[in-house]
C-alpha cells in the first residue's frame, strides 16, 4: 500500500513538460514537491495566481498571498495575479492542461463524487465542477477504500455528483486504474506488493485486467 | 474628479437593514472586507442574503454574523471551514444555494457587465443543473446561469483614491473586483487612500466609476488560515 506522498509521487510522474495544472486541496497538493525539476510547469491557483512557489520562510509569511486550500505560498519568476472571474475562464477556457483532486467516489465511468454528503457533511463544490467539466485531463488522486473499509471505485456513485464522464485515471493506494471508453476501470500498475486479487476484492466497479499488470515504478 | 470618500465605515454602512443583499468580497479570509464586518456587527440587523465564496470560520469574518443569527441566505461555493455554519445548515436553520465557484464569479461578473445570463459546463448531471436550462453547443452540454447583483456590494482593495479607483494586492483580489461592478451600491474599504491623481492610471484593477464609496480601514488583522512555511 503507498502513502499520501507516494501517491503524489506516482501521479507526478504524469506531468508533462510545458502544462498547465491545478491542483486540488491534500495529497494533489503534494504533487507539487515530486514534479522533476527539469519539466518546465505552472501551477494555477484558482484564487488567483499563476506560477504557485513554495511554502514561505518564516519572516516572508504574507497573508495577502495564499493558494486554494488558504495555505501560505510565495510567487516565483514570472507569476500573475488575477480575478476570480479570470481564473475561471482559464479554467473552462480550456486552458489549463491537467487537473489533480480528491475523490469519495469515481464511477466505471468516470463519474465522480467529492462535495457532499447528504445529512452529514456539506462543505461545497469550490472549484471541482468547473475544474472537470473543463480540463483537458482528470487524476484522481485518493484511498481505494474508505475508512470504513467500503471500496470508492463503483458502478455508480452513491453520493451527489461533482461531474459525469470525466475522470479519465485514478492513483489509488493499491493500484493505478483508467477508464475504459466503454466504462470500467482498466488496471495499469499495482502497487508495490499488493496482488490483483487484492484490489480486484476492494473494486465494486467493473475491473479490467488486460495481460499482465506490473508493480508501479519509483525511482 | 467625483469624491466618493465617506469618514469611516460606521458612515458607510449606516443604509444597510434588514433583508438586504450583499456581496462580500474575499476568498477564505483573504481579501475580505473586515472594518465592515466590524460595523455591520453593531448594528444587528437580520435576514441578510449573503453573496460571498466562502463563509468565514467560526469565530472571524461572514462566520461572526452565523454567530450572531444575521443571516436568512448565503450564496457561496465552499463553506468547509465553518462547523456553525454546516450546523445552521444541516438543521434547515439557514438557506443556501451552493454554486460552482466559476459559476459563482462569472454570475457577479455578468451582473456587473449587463449580461442576464450565460452558458456553463460546470455542472451539467448534478444537482447544480436541477431546473435550470439545459442546451447543446458544438456536441457538448451547458446549464443556463443568472446573472446575479446585490444592494449592497462590500470590497476589500490594498489602495484606493478619493475618486474610487482601486488596486489589489495578491491574492486578495480574489471577487472584489467583479463585486465591485455588481452592487448597487459598492462600499470599498482600503488599507492605505491617497488623493485623486496619486495612483497610476495604468496600474487601476478597479474603475471608480464602480465605487459609490470609499475610506481608509482603522487597521487589519489578516487573519490567516493555513499557516504553512518551509524550514
Amino acid at each position: 500500500m503507498l502513502t499520501k506522498e507516494q501517491i503524489a509521487k506516482r501521479i507526478a510522474q504524469e506531468v508533462e513538460h510545458r502544462q498547465y495544472i491545478n491542483l486540488g486541496i491534500g495529497i494533489p497538493t503534494l504533487v507539487a514537491n515530486y514534479i522533476p525539476s527539469h519539466l518546465e510547469v505552472v501551477l494555477q491557483s484558482e484564487n488567483g495566481l499563476l506560477g504557485i512557489g513554495p511554502f514561505p520562510k518564516e519572516s516572508e509569511v504574507d497573508p495577502d498571498l495564499i493558494n486554494a486550500g488558504k495555505q501560505t505560498i510565495t510567487m516565483l519568476p514570472g507569476s500573475a495575479l488575477f480575478d476570480s472571474a479570470q481564473s475561471f475562464a482559464m479554467i473552462r477556457g480550456g486552458h489549463v492542461h491537467l487537473t489533480i483532486l480528491g475523490a469519495m467516489e469515481v464511477s466505471e465511468h468516470g463519474d465522480i463524487a467529492n462535495w457532499k454528503v447528504p445529512g452529514k457533511m456539506v462543505k461545497g463544490m469550490g472549484g471541482a465542477m468547473d475544474l472537470v467539466a473543463s480540463a483537458k485531463n482528470i487524476i484522481v488522486a485518493m484511498q481505494h477504500c474508505s475508512k470504513d473499509g467500503h471500496s470508492k471505485l463503483l458502478p455508480t456513485c452513491s453520493l451527489p455528483l461533482t461531474g459525469i464522464r470525466c475522470v479519465k485515471k485514478i492513483v489509488t493506494d493499491l493500484a493505478v486504474l483508467e477508464i475504459a471508453p466503454g466504462g470500467g476501470f482498466v488496471l495499469k500498475e499495482r502497487a508495490p506488493n499488493v496482488s490483483v486479487d487484492e484490489i480486484q476484492s476492494k473494486t465494486a466497479g467493473k475491473l479490467i485486467i488486460l495481460g499482465e499488470v506490473p508493480e508501479m515504478q519509483f525511482d | 474628479m467625483i469624491d466618493k470618500t465617506v469618514e469611516n465605515a460606521e458612515d458607510a454602512v449606516k443604509d444597510i437593514q434588514d433583508g438586504a443583499t450583499l456581496m462580500m468580497g474575499g476568498f477564505g479570509l483573504s481579501g475580505i472586507p473586515e472594518n465592515c464586518i466590524a460595523a455591520l456587527l453593531q448594528k444587528n440587523i437580520k435576514n441578510l442574503t449573503i453573496i460571498s465564496n466562502n463563509a468565514g470560520v467560526d469565530n472571524f469574518g461572514i462566520g461572526l454574523f452565523l454567530n450572531r443569527r444575521m443571516v436568512k441566505k448565503m450564496i457561496s461555493s465552499y463553506v468547509g471551514e465553518n462547523d456553525e455554519f454546516e450546523r445552521q445548515l444541516l438543521q434547515g436553520e439557514l438557506e443556501v444555494e451552493l454554486l460552482p465557484q466559476g459559476t459563482l464569479a462569472e454570475r457577479i461578473r455578468a451582473g456587473g457587465a449587463g449580461i442576464p445570463a450565460f452558458f456553463t459546463p460546470a455542472g451539467v448531471g448534478t444537482e447544480v443543473a436541477e431546473g435550470k436550462e439545459i442546451r447543446e453547443f458544438n456536441g457538448k452540454l451547458y446549464l443556463m446561469e443568472l446573472a446575479l447583483e446585490a444592494d449592497f456590494a462590500l470590497v476589500k482593495a490594498w489602495k484606493g483614491d478619493t475618486a474610487g479607483n482601486l488596486i489589489f494586492k495578491g491574492t486578495a483580489r480574489n471577487f472584489n473586483p467583479l463585486m465591485a461592478t455588481a452592487g448597487k451600491i459598492t462600499i470599498a474599504e482600503v488599507e492605505e487612500l491617497v488623493p485623486a491623481g496619486s495612483l497610476d492610471p495604468n496600474q487601476i484593477h478597479t474603475p471608480g466609476i464602480y465605487v459609490q464609496r470609499i475610506f481608509q480601514g482603522n487597521s487589519y488583522e489578516k487573519r490567516i488560515e493555513q499557516r504553512t512555511v518551509s524550514i
